[in-house]
């Protein structure tokens, strides 16, 4: 294949993604799931943290931030492909000129938008009603795309297994993110956790981005920022191209 | 003529059962294709191998030259697709369906839009564009289908079983639309149990059964291979006529009464046949009511190679 014809391969596959990330946008951001898994379930986390704590509202206002991130982000994928199989518009996604990788990013692409979108409102909630202040803006904005892209693609894993039902897909996901939730240092700064949760912290991608964005709002980081950037772009690469060989392996099982 | 699909042993098996074992066949340029078989024959495996959705276990195919497997994305660019179900996006407006599979082939947007207009309009859907597919009935779901897969001006259109359980209005528009795309030089891979539209429409046809072709030809030329399923109906007005007699004429091989007093002798010249029936009745004074030579046509093709006569007697 000639480089040209290789570059309009490229942009064409792109082109789909972001046709696909529109699609998932208009049909499955106010999807009842999406706003439960998504927004509902990490206000009540936060108010259930916060009231009756003596800690300063800013000091929480990065955990608050990732935590919304969290669940934004990986809320949209494991709803898409389930919710497609059981409709059977999955078919025609997979029959048409697409690669699978194309599709998955546009899956991605939509959670990392609807993640990142929605992260602004916790933003500027903290900024507006506590004295937290962005310190490093690069770090924040790094901080909430590089966590939206790793927590998306998550979430794009996730809804691998061959389940025609959303709700069991969500259910897998709550598994895995709400442990997670509790070892990434969102509650309880990573350095202050008991020496296992410590241990087990690294392997969370919310870990990195939580201590991004701490460091973002001029707070002490536990990682060297290089590394939790770095981090955050090694797990967005592992989980999409596990999500890639799952997605193909189960292709057929869940059609 | 140049063939666009080619298949050749193609395989899929799910654990221990075989569904498509070593099918082999191709469709030519602007060809009616049709492909027939009972439930559970293979066709529809068959055809969600062809489009992509499933890989072959063994065996090779190519779209327009691309390998299904290795050529996947090349290969269905040049496809449109009508399955069954109408898997339409049930809360996208009917529009933006359209304009979904049209991005999703980068049709260009001056392209999309027109050629929307254009197959909204012919189908009957152009007033009701704005409306969310889930508002429309089944047949026009799978109208919107067809204006979906044919947006983006493919060169072969797979349709598996396009008019089942469709309202009149819409089986009979249906073929209609894909005849005259065809004209146009449209290939179309059909997949039906409605042995009369596929008789009607089809330049060739494929039957399966088993997951194993066991003809492939037009259907004229499968009707001539059942010659001795061409038969004579007749009907008497006069009462106590002996059917021994008519049994027993030269070049009946079979007789069977069938309902309102209707007899069917079957035989190789169905004419000489009536011409001889005609006779014996004026020399014992019988008057026919009726009479009427029959070809055997499809469904009887398809019975009597899927066995299905069988299973029915």
């Amino acid at each position: 294949m000639s480089t040209g014809t290789a570059i309009n391969n490229w942009r064409r596959q792109a082109r789909g993604t972001f046709v696909i990330a529109k699609k998932n946008a208009i049909l499955y951001y106010l999807k009842p799931p999406v706003l439960i898994f998504g927004v509902v379930f990490p206000i009540f986390f936060f108010l259930s943290f916060k009231m009756g704590r003596p800690i300063p509202p800013e000091a929480i206002v990065p955990g608050m931030v990732a935590m919304a991130l969290w669940f934004t982000a990986s809320a949209v994928g494991p709803l898409v492909t389930p919710w497609e199989r059981r409709a059977r518009t999955y078919e025609r996604l997979i029959s048409s000129p697409l690669s699978l990788r194309a599709i998955l990013a546009g899956d991605v692409v939509s959670g990392l938008v609807f993640g990142a979108g929605l992260s602004v409102i916790p933003v500027v909630l903290g900024l507006v009603l506590t004295d937290a202040k962005v310190v490093h803006l690069p770090l924040v904005v790094g901080g909430i795309v590089f966590g939206a892209m790793s927590f998306a693609s998550l979430g794009v894993l996730l809804a691998a297994p061959p389940a025609s039902s959303p709700s069991n897909i969500m259910l897998l996901s709550n598994l895995v993110r709400l442990p997670l939730l509790f070892v990434s240092g969102i509650f309880l700064p990573i350095a202050e956790m008991p020496g296992w949760a410590r241990w087990i912290s690294p392997i969370s991608p919310l870990s990195y981005a939580g201590d991004l964005l701490r460091c973002g709002f001029g707070q002490q980081p536990y990682f060297p920022v290089w590394f939790s950037l770095l981090a955050l772009i090694g797990f967005t690469g592992i989980l999409f191209y596990g999500a890639q060989i799952f997605h193909r392996c189960w292709q057929a099982k869940g059609l | 003529m140049t063939a666009v699909i080619d298949v050749q042993k193609l395989t899929r098996g799910f654990g221990e059962l075989t569904a498509v074992d070593r099918v082999s066949f191709d469709v030519q340029a602007g060809e009616i294709f049709g492909f027939l078989g009972p439930n559970g024959a293979g066709k529809s495996t068959t055809l969600r191998m062809l489009t992509g959705i499933i890989e072959p276990t063994s065996g090779a195919a190519t779209i327009r030259g691309h390998d299904i497997r290795t050529e996947s994305l090349a290969a269905r660019e040049h496809l449109g697709i009508v399955p069954e179900e109408a898997n339409v996006y049930l809360d996208l407006s009917v529009w933006r369906n359209v304009m979904l599979m049209a991005e999703l082939h980068d049709v260009p947007r001056r392209q999309r839009v027109e050629n929307g207009r254009r197959l909204l309009d012919e189908l009957g859907l152009y007033d009701r564009r704005k409306e969310k597919a889930r508002s429309l009935s089944k047949g026009l779901r799978q109208r919107l289908m067809l204006c979906s897969a044919l947006v983006s001006e493919p060169e072969i259109l797979f349709l598996d079983e396009p008019t089942s359980g469709l309202d009149v209005h819409s089986a009979r528009l249906m073929p209609t639309i894909v005849r005259q795309m065809n004209e146009q030089s449209l290939t179309v891979f059909l997949t039906t149990h409605n042995m009369a539209e596929a008789e009607e429409m089809c330049h060739r046809v494929g039957i399966i059964n088993g997951g194993r072709i066991v003809a492939i030809d037009k259907p004229e030329e499968l009707r001539q291979v059942m010659k001795s399923h061409h038969s004579v109906v007749l009907c008497f007005e006069t009462e106590g006529v002996d059917p021994e007699q008519l049994r027993s004429l030269p070049g009946v091989t079979d007789a069977k009464s069938e309902d309102a007093g209707f007899l069917r002798l079957y035989t190789e010249a169905p004419g000489h046949t009536a011409t001889q029936i005609v006779r014996l009745a004026d020399t014992n004074g019988w008057n026919i009511s009726e009479i009427a030579t029959c070809k055997p046509n499809l469904e009887d093709v398809f019975l009597q190679l899927t066995g299905e006569n069988d299973t029915a007697k």
